[in-house]
C-alpha cells in the first residue's frame, strides 16, 4: 500500500476501534474532570478490576476539597495552561489512591497532618485558613532542604503530592499540550532538525548519512 | 468432580507445538508452509495488535496514566498479559536465593512486548569454553547457524549496519534510523571514553519488507512494546503464527495449559495432556512429533513433570541436566541528566520503539577480572509523558540554574515549579548494560516437591546465585557509564554503585533472557538435546525455545531462538521424510 494511504487507513482504524470499544464500556461522564472508561485493550480481569475500583470511593468530601486546593497551589493556572484541578488532577489522585493502595495512608495521613498543623497555627482546617496562612504552612514543607527537621513528615507528604500532581497534570491533554510533546502519531523520523543540530554544534557524519533510512519527500 | 473424564481429540497431528512465542511461532511457520499438519497449544488467550489495540493511545486515556499494574507489569499500555506473578500459578525459590520469572500468557508470548533487539551470536559466542575455559562449548558453531540467521533476517526484517566486527556479525540489514539528539551526545561522549557506538539492530521495518504485503513499514511512534497495528515490528503472533494459520495446516487451541508430555511403553512421545482454562476440563491430543516452545523454564517444568516407567527421572532427563545451567543476562543501569539539554526545542523525536544506537562489547580478548562481556543500551529524549513524569523534581531543580539563570531551593510549588517541569523535560538519559553470565550447574529450576498451581500441576522452584564474575562485570558496567557520563558533561542522578548493592546488578530473571535449562550437546550424559534441538532420550521430541542454549552471549536470545527453531523445524521435515522419526 502507498505510504500515505496506509497512514490514513491506520488513523481511521484506530478511531473506529476506539469507538467500538467505548460503546461496550459502562457509561461515564467524559471530559477532563472525570475518569473515562478504558478505550484500549483490556483483558476480562482488567475490566473487572477497573469496575471494582470505580465502584469505590476513597477520599471524603473534605479530603477532596483539600486535595483540590493543594494541587492548584502546586500547579496553578498561568499564561500557558490551566490549573491542576482544571486538568482533572483531583480525580486522578482519587483513582491512584484506589489503584495503588500503598499511597492511601501517606495521603490520608498527610492531609490530616496538614489540618492539624493548620489548626495549631490558625485554629481552622487547611482549606478554611487564609491564603496567607496556607502559604506560610506550605512554605514550611515545600522545600526539603530548608524545612525544619521536625516537619519531615509534612515534607514527605508534600513530595508525594507534588509528584502525583505533576504526573497527573503533565499526562493530561492540557498538560501534554503545555509541555509541547508533539509525537504519538505517524511520522517519518529523518533525524534531528538542522537548526537544533546547529544549536548544539552537532552534525551527522558521512557514514551515518549514507547508511540511514531515507524518505522520499 | 462427578463427571471427571479426559477428553481425547480423535485426530492425530503430525506435530504438536506447545507455546506460540519466538520458537513455537517459527516452528509453526516452517512446518505449516511445508504442508505438515500442526496443532499449536497456547496457555493464554488470542492476541492480535490490530484488534487488541493500545498503540497510539494517549496517557490520559488510561485512568492511571499508563502506570503498571499487577496485571500489566510494564505499564497499562504494554502488550504483555501476565507478568512476574500470575494469580494461582506460583513459583518458589530455594534457600533465600532470588529469581524473578516473567511469564506472558498470550498468543505470541513475550515477543509481543520485547525490545526487538535482534543480535546474532558471533563465532566465539558458541565456543565459550575453548575461548576462556568457562562453561561449555556449543556442539554447533557460527557457520552452522549463519544460513538460518540470514533466512530469519530476510523473513522477519532487522535494521542495522554492517561494521565488520567478527563477533557482532554483519547481517542482511534494513537501513537504520538516524540517532536522536541525546544519542549523538552519547556517541560523542562514548567516543571520547574509547567506547564504540553503532546503530542498533532491531527487528522493525524501517522499509517495507520485500514481497510481504501483510506487514506495513514502521511509522516511528516509538511504541513497539504496545504491539504494532501494521505489524511493522516482529511479534511471533502477527509475523509467524498468523501466516502459519493462513496455510490451513495449523489448528490453534488457546487457553490450553499443558500438563504433561505423554509417552508410550517404548518411551516415544505420543501427545500432550492439557487443561483447558476456559472449562477446566482435561484433554489429550496425539501427535507424531512433539515440539516444546513454552519458554526455557516452562518447557523444563513440563519435561520434569512427565515421568513414566520409560522416563523415571522426567522426560529427556536421563542426563539429569533438565532445569540446570539456568542463566539470565546480567543488568545494571545508570540514569542522569544532561544539563545542556534543558529548555530544549520541541519536535517529534519518537523514532522507533527503542534506542537508535548501542555499544557492542569492545574489550573481547582483553585481560579483565571477569570472563564475559556486555553491551550497552541507551535511553532518553523527548518521550511521551506517562505515570512517573516529574517525580522527584526536588532532586533536580535545586541542583541546576533555572530558565532565569539562578538556582532556586529544591522542591517548591506554584508557577515557578510548573515551569521547571517544562524546562527539564527531555534532558534525562539512561544507560543499561546487558551482559553474559556463565551457565552453572548449580543455578537451576526444579520441581517444588510441596507446591502445585491451581491446575494441580507441580510448580518450579528456583535456585540461582550470581557469582563474583557477574558482580565484577556489573561494577565494570557502572564505571564505564560514569566515564561516558563524564565525557558528555552529564550528571548521574541514579545513586551510587557499591559492593553492598552488588553494583546495581539486577536480580536473576529480571532481564527476561533466561535460557540453558535443556542445553544441547553431543554427550547424552551432559546434555538434554542434540545439536538439532532433538531430545537424546526421545527422538520425536524437540525443544525450540531458549532452553537448548549452552551459553547466552551478551546478545539478546530471540534471534538465535528463531534461527535454531527454523533449523530444527527443517530437520524435523527431513527426518520425517526419511521416516527416522
Amino acid at each position: 500500500m502507498d505510504r500515505r494511504k496506509y497512514l490514513k487507513t491506520l488513523a481511521l482504524g484506530t478511531v473506529s476501534t476506539g469507538v467500538i470499544l467505548e460503546s461496550c464500556a459502562p457509561e461515564t461522564k467524559t471530559g477532563e474532570t472525570a475518569i473515562a472508561p478504558p478505550s484500549y485493550d483490556r483483558t476480562p480481569e482488567e475490566l473487572a478490576y477497573y469496575n471494582k475500583i470505580m465502584s469505590q470511593k476513597f477520599f471524603d468530601e473534605h479530603e477532596m476539597k483539600t486535595i483540590t486546593t493543594l494541587v492548584d497551589i502546586i500547579i496553578p493556572k498561568d499564561d500557558t495552561s490551566g490549573s491542576a484541578s482544571e486538568a482533572g488532577v483531583p480525580a486522578f489522585i482519587e483513582f491512584i489512591a484506589k489503584d495503588m493502595p500503598r499511597h492511601q495512608t501517606p495521603l490520608r495521613g498527610g492531609l490530616k497532618w496538614l489540618d492539624i498543623q493548620s489548626m495549631k497555627a490558625s485554629g481552622v482546617s487547611f482549606v478554611d485558613a487564609s491564603q496567607t496562612d496556607q502559604t506560610k504552612l506550605i512554605d514550611s514543607i515545600a522545600f526539603p532542604e530548608k524545612a525544619k527537621p521536625e516537619l519531615a513528615q509534612g515534607v514527605a507528604f508534600f513530595n508525594l503530592l507534588r509528584d502525583l500532581t505533576a504526573t497527573g497534570f503533565f499526562t493530561s491533554e492540557m498538560g501534554i499540550k503545555d509541555l509541547g510533546y508533539v509525537g504519538n502519531k505517524p511520522n517519518q523520523w529523518d533525524g534531528v532538525p538542522q537548526d537544533v543540530l546547529d544549536q548544539y554544534g552537532l552534525q551527522y557524519d558521512a557514514k551515518t548519512l549514507e547508511i540511514s533510512v531515507k524518505f522520499e519527500s | 468432580m462427578a463427571d471427571f473424564q479426559i477428553r481425547k481429540n480423535p485426530k492425530t497431528y503430525d506435530v504438536c507445538i506447545v507455546g506460540s512465542g519466538a520458537g513455537g511461532g517459527m516452528a509453526a511457520y516452517v512446518l505449516a508452509n511445508a504442508g505438515v499438519k500442526v496443532l499449536m497449544l497456547e496457555a493464554g488467550p488470542m492476541y492480535d495488535p490490530r484488534i487488541n489495540i493500545t498503540q497510539l493511545k494517549w496517557p490520559w486515556e488510561s485512568p492511571r496514566r499508563g502506570a503498571s499494574t499487577a496485571l500489566r507489569n510494564f505499564g497499562d499500555f504494554d502488550a504483555a498479559y501476565g507478568g512476574w506473578d500470575l494469580d494461582g500459578e506460583p513459583y518458589t525459590r530455594k534457600d533465600g536465593t532470588k529469581f524473578d520469572w516473567f511469564r506472558s500468557r498470550m498468543l505470541g508470548g513475550r515477543t509481543n512486548h520485547w525490545g526487538r533487539i535482534s543480535l546474532r551470536f558471533g563465532p566465539k559466542d558458541f565456543k565459550g569454553k575453548s575461548t576462556d575455559g568457562y562453561g561449555d562449548d556449543w556442539p554447533i558453531g557460527y557457520d552452522d547457524v549463519a544460513p538460518y540467521y540470514d533466512k530469519v533476517d530476510q523473513l522477519i526484517g532487522v535494521f542495522g549496519s554492517n561494521e565488520n566486527l567478527v563477533d557482532d556479525p554483519d547481517s542482511i540489514f534494513l537501513p537504520p534510523p538516524k540517532p536522536r539528539l541525546h544519542e549523538l551526545m552519547i556517541k560523542k561522549g562514548a567516543a571520547a571514553a574509547g567506547i564504540p557506538v553503532i546503530p542498533s539492530r532491531l527487528s522493525m521495518l524501517t522499509k517495507p519488507l520485500p514481497n510481504n504485503p501483510d506487514r506495513g513499514a514502521c511509522f516511528f511512534c516509538g511504541q513497539c512494546n504496545r504491539g504494532c497495528q501494521v505489524y511493522g515490528d516482529f511479534s511471533s503472533s502477527s509475523v509467524l503464527v498468523n501466516p502459519a494459520l493462513k496455510t490451513g495446516n495449523v489448528d490453534l487451541i488457546t487457553n490450553a495449559m499443558a500438563r504433561e508430555v505423554l509417552t508410550d511403553n517404548a518411551g516415544a512421545a505420543t501427545g500432550i495432556s492439557y487443561v483447558d482454562k476456559t472449562d477446566m476440563q482435561e484433554y489429550v491430543v496425539s501427535a507424531k512429533v512433539i515440539v516444546l516452545a513454552a519458554s526455557a523454564c516452562e518447557s523444563s517444568r513440563l519435561l520434569l513433570n512427565s515421568k513414566s516407567a520409560a522416563h523415571p527421572n522426567g522426560l529427556a532427563n536421563s542426563s539429569n541436566v533438565v532445569g540446570k545451567y539456568l542463566h539470565d543476562s546480567t543488568g545494571a543501569h545508570t540514569s542522569g541528566i544532561l544539563p545542556h539539554l534543558v529548555g530544549r526545542k520541541r519536535y517529534n523525536e519518537d523514532g522507533v520503539g527503542g534506542a537508535h544506537i548501542y555499544s557492542p562489547w569492545w574489550l573481547r580478548g582483553k585481560k579483565m577480572d571477569f570472563p564475559r562481556g556486555y553491551h550497552i543500551e541507551y535511553g532518553g529524549g523527548l518521550g511521551m509523558p506517562g505515570y512517573g513524569f516529574g517525580f522527584g523534581i526536588q532532586n533536580t531543580n535545586g541542583k541546576y540554574p533555572g530558565r532565569d539563570g539562578s538556582t532556586k531551593p529544591a522542591g517548591g510549588y506554584g508557577a515557578s515549579l510548573k515551569d521547571d517541569y517544562r524546562y527539564f523535560y527531555g534532558a534525562t538519559f539512561g544507560m543499561s548494560g546487558r551482559g553474559e553470565a556463565i551457565a552453572r550447574e548449580d543455578n537451576y529450576c526444579e520441581i517444588d516437591p510441596n507446591t502445585v498451581d491451581k491446575f494441580g500441576i507441580p510448580v518450579l522452584r528456583f535456585n540461582y546465585k550470581w557469582s563474583d564474575f557477574e558482580i565484577r562485570q556489573a561494577k565494570h558496567m557502572k564505571e564505564t557509564f560514569d566515564e561516558i557520563v563524564d565525557a558528555m558533561g552529564g550528571v548521574v542522578t541514579s545513586g551510587k554503585a557499591t559492593a553492598e548493592n552488588n553494583y546495581g546488578l539486577s536480580n536473576p530473571g529480571q532481564i527476561i533472557h533466561e535460557v540453558g535449562t535443556t542445553r544441547m550437546g553431543t554427550d547424552p550424559k551432559r546434555s538434554a538435546v542434540n545439536k538439532y534441538n532433538q531430545a537424546h532420550d526421545c527422538k520425536n521430541l524437540f525443544v525450540v525455545d531458549g532452553g537448548p542454549f549452552v551459553s547466552q552471549a551478551d546478545k539478546n536470545p530471540t534471534w538465535t531462538i528463531l534461527a535454531l527453531a527454523m533449523r530444527a523445524s527443517e530437520y524435523i521435515i527431513e527426518e520425517s521424510k526419511k521416516q527416522n522419526i
